[in-house]
């Protein structure tokens, strides 16, 4: 059934057809319509799930990681302010190999107080063992969160859906929501390996002596790897299945491109037009949309990006003293690569500060105009 | 691509307006996108809706520049906000008035219509009578105007979204349709 609907409900749509057992929320703008859209399915009997109410995300992801270590499919949402207080239990889900999916809808942090869209919440969570993808539009929102919980059950890591706040999170389009029957045969109930249980009573959390400990920081890590195909094997069968394939990235025109602009969330829409206008101009310029942050995707970027002279990062995040993140870590994965592309690192667009085709054009002829980017950061559209 | 720009004050209901011109639109089988200006809303604060219409999908996401027409819920924004910024010569100006459209003396490089959304609503009872709720009505007034939407795709569009009185909404779309005033020299597109 198609309807027309926002982000947010995308998610609660999703959660909804995945059969998620418990729901633990804080409500924060731009989150808040997805756990109240959620409450509503709880409370008029649509999903068969608790949904409990906490003082905080802190808690929050408590709640989560205490309904997960017994056995029950879990969920939350957050954003900004609230991803950061939940930062230290986010190691625990992760630690604790626990297939909690969260949607963060993304939001600068304060200070001053802001609102609107901005990835660096959920990209300086880059090192807590949540995988992350990122999602273009509404589409796409509602059918990560059935493949998240696959993905996660898979590799046992929690996974963080990220969808741009009001760009996303409150922009109406058409969205088919997939039959539950369909949805069940997809994604069969989660059977967890180990679980709390009163009637075999055992110890979750305990000390781990440095005899154990790296151990299982070598396993998350090669969970991490793992994931990278699980999350194309789960793209390619959600495709069978749904006629929506995914990947964790997608090459877009691409063919003979000697300028391709890298860039993820809902700033592929727009990069889209524009490649398509510049492509009837006869001009080579493609587009790769990052999916996948955690775990980099090494491998697909280097093989999408072999041959290409120049690649145009489009970051709306920063990290103070360094630059825009996904640039930096893509640097990282073309470093070793015979001949490889310059990289143009533009940081656009922060704090919502709207991103138009004109931006895009700007980026582009930036990158056809220099041999080298001029400056460490390119900052666009910018007052100095 | 159509694009249309909503002005109204936060409790008007500018943000479903530009749902339902959207799903209205969607169930004729157009590519749609709604969203709000994207700011802290406040009730009686200046608020604007934006609704785009295409026959493929809409990839773009960016906020509306140039939009091909404008409803203005609230006829005392005339003197806040420039509802004409960005306006597409030839686009329509659909404002909720009992007044004439010529009397708010605005560029014949627009068209202009008026409907009296506020009697509507009153006589139909959406919301209070100090603070009626147009954004139904006006509706069925843009559908006579510009066409972009059949009566018939608004009235099931608003069943679908409106909760509560249901029926004296689409009552509301209707006379909306039956009653817009255009500026003496524009016609319908229809």
């Amino acid at each position: 059934m198609e309807k027309v609907i926002m982000g947010n409900h995308a998610v609660s749509y999703g959660v909804q057809l995945a059969r998620v057992q418990v729901i633990a929320a804080y409500p924060i703008t731009p989150q808040t319509q997805v756990v109240e859209m959620l409450s509503e399915f709880c409370a008029d009997g649509l999903l068969d799930a608790k949904f409990i109410k906490v003082e905080s995300e802190h808690s929050v992801m408590a709640a989560v990681v205490g309904a997960s270590i017994a056995g029950a499919r879990a969920f939350t949402a957050t954003s900004s302010h609230g991803l950061a207080l939940m930062h230290e239990v986010l190691h625990w889900a992760s630690g604790g190999r626990l297939p909690i999916v969260m949607a963060n809808v993304n939001r600068a942090l304060g200070p001053g107080w802001n609102v609107w869209t901005e990835q660096t919440d959920s990209l300086a969570q880059r090192d807590t063992g949540w995988i992350q993808l990122y999602c273009e539009t509404n589409q796409e929102v509602l059918d990560m969160v059935i493949q998240a919980y696959k993905i996660a059950e898979t590799v046992l890591l929690p996974v963080m859906l990220v969808l741009d706040a009001f760009v996303l999170s409150h922009t109406e389009e058409p969205v088919d929501i997939p039959d539950q029957a369909a949805v069940d045969r997809f994604l069969p109930p989660y059977q967890p390996k180990f679980r709390l249980q009163p009637g075999n009573p055992c110890s979750f959390y305990g000390l781990v002596a440095p005899e154990h400990w790296m151990e299982l920081r070598y396993k998350m890590q090669r969970a991490m790897e793992q994931a990278v195909e699980v999350t194309q094997q789960v793209g390619a069968e959600f495709g069978q299945v749904f006629g929506r394939p995914y990947d964790v990235v997608e090459k877009y025109r691409m063919e003979d491109a000697e300028i391709v602009l890298v860039t993820s969330g809902s700033i592929v829409g727009t990069s889209r037009e524009v490649v398509d206008e510049l492509r009837a101009q006869g001009q080579r310029v493609g587009l790769l949309k990052m999916r996948m942050f955690r775990p980099f995707p090494f491998v697909a970027v280097r093989e999408a990006l072999a041959g290409v002279k120049k690649v145009a990062v489009i970051d709306r995040n920063i990290s103070y003293g360094h630059g825009g993140i996904f640039a930096s870590e893509l640097k990282a994965a073309l470093y070793g690569m015979p001949n490889p592309p310059t990289v143009f690192p533009f940081i656009i667009g922060l704090g919502g500060r709207d991103v138009t085709p004109q931006s895009i054009h700007k980026i582009v002829q930036y990158t056809q105009q220099y041999d080298k980017p001029a400056e460490e950061i390119i900052w666009m559209e910018v007052k100095r | 691509m159509i694009e249309v720009r909503i002005h109204g004050r936060g409790g008007q209901g500018a943000v479903i307006a530009s749902k339902v011109l959207a799903d209205a639109a969607f169930r004729e089988g157009r590519y749609v996108q709604s969203f709000p200006s994207f700011g802290v809303e406040r009730r009686g604060a200046p608020v604007a809706a934006f609704t785009r219409i295409d026959d493929r999908p809409v990839r773009i996401r960016c906020q509306i520049y140039h939009p091909d027409h404008v409803m203005v819920l609230d006829p005392s924004l005339m003197q806040v906000v420039d509802v004409t910024a960005g306006l597409k010569e030839g686009g329509w100006i659909l404002i909720n008035s009992e007044q004439p459209p010529e009397s708010f003396g605005l560029s014949s490089r627009f068209r202009v219509a008026t409907v009296d959304a506020n009697r509507i609503a009153i006589k139909y009872h959406l919301g209070p009578r100090t603070a009626p709720i147009v954004n139904t009505a006006i509706l069925g007034a843009f559908a006579r105007i510009t066409g972009i939407v059949s009566l018939e795709a608004v009235t099931e569009a608003v069943r679908e979204a409106v909760p509560v009185k249901p029926e004296d909404n689409v009552a509301a779309t209707k006379e909306a349709y039956e009653s817009v005033v255009v500026n003496r020299e524009h016609n319908y597109e229809q």
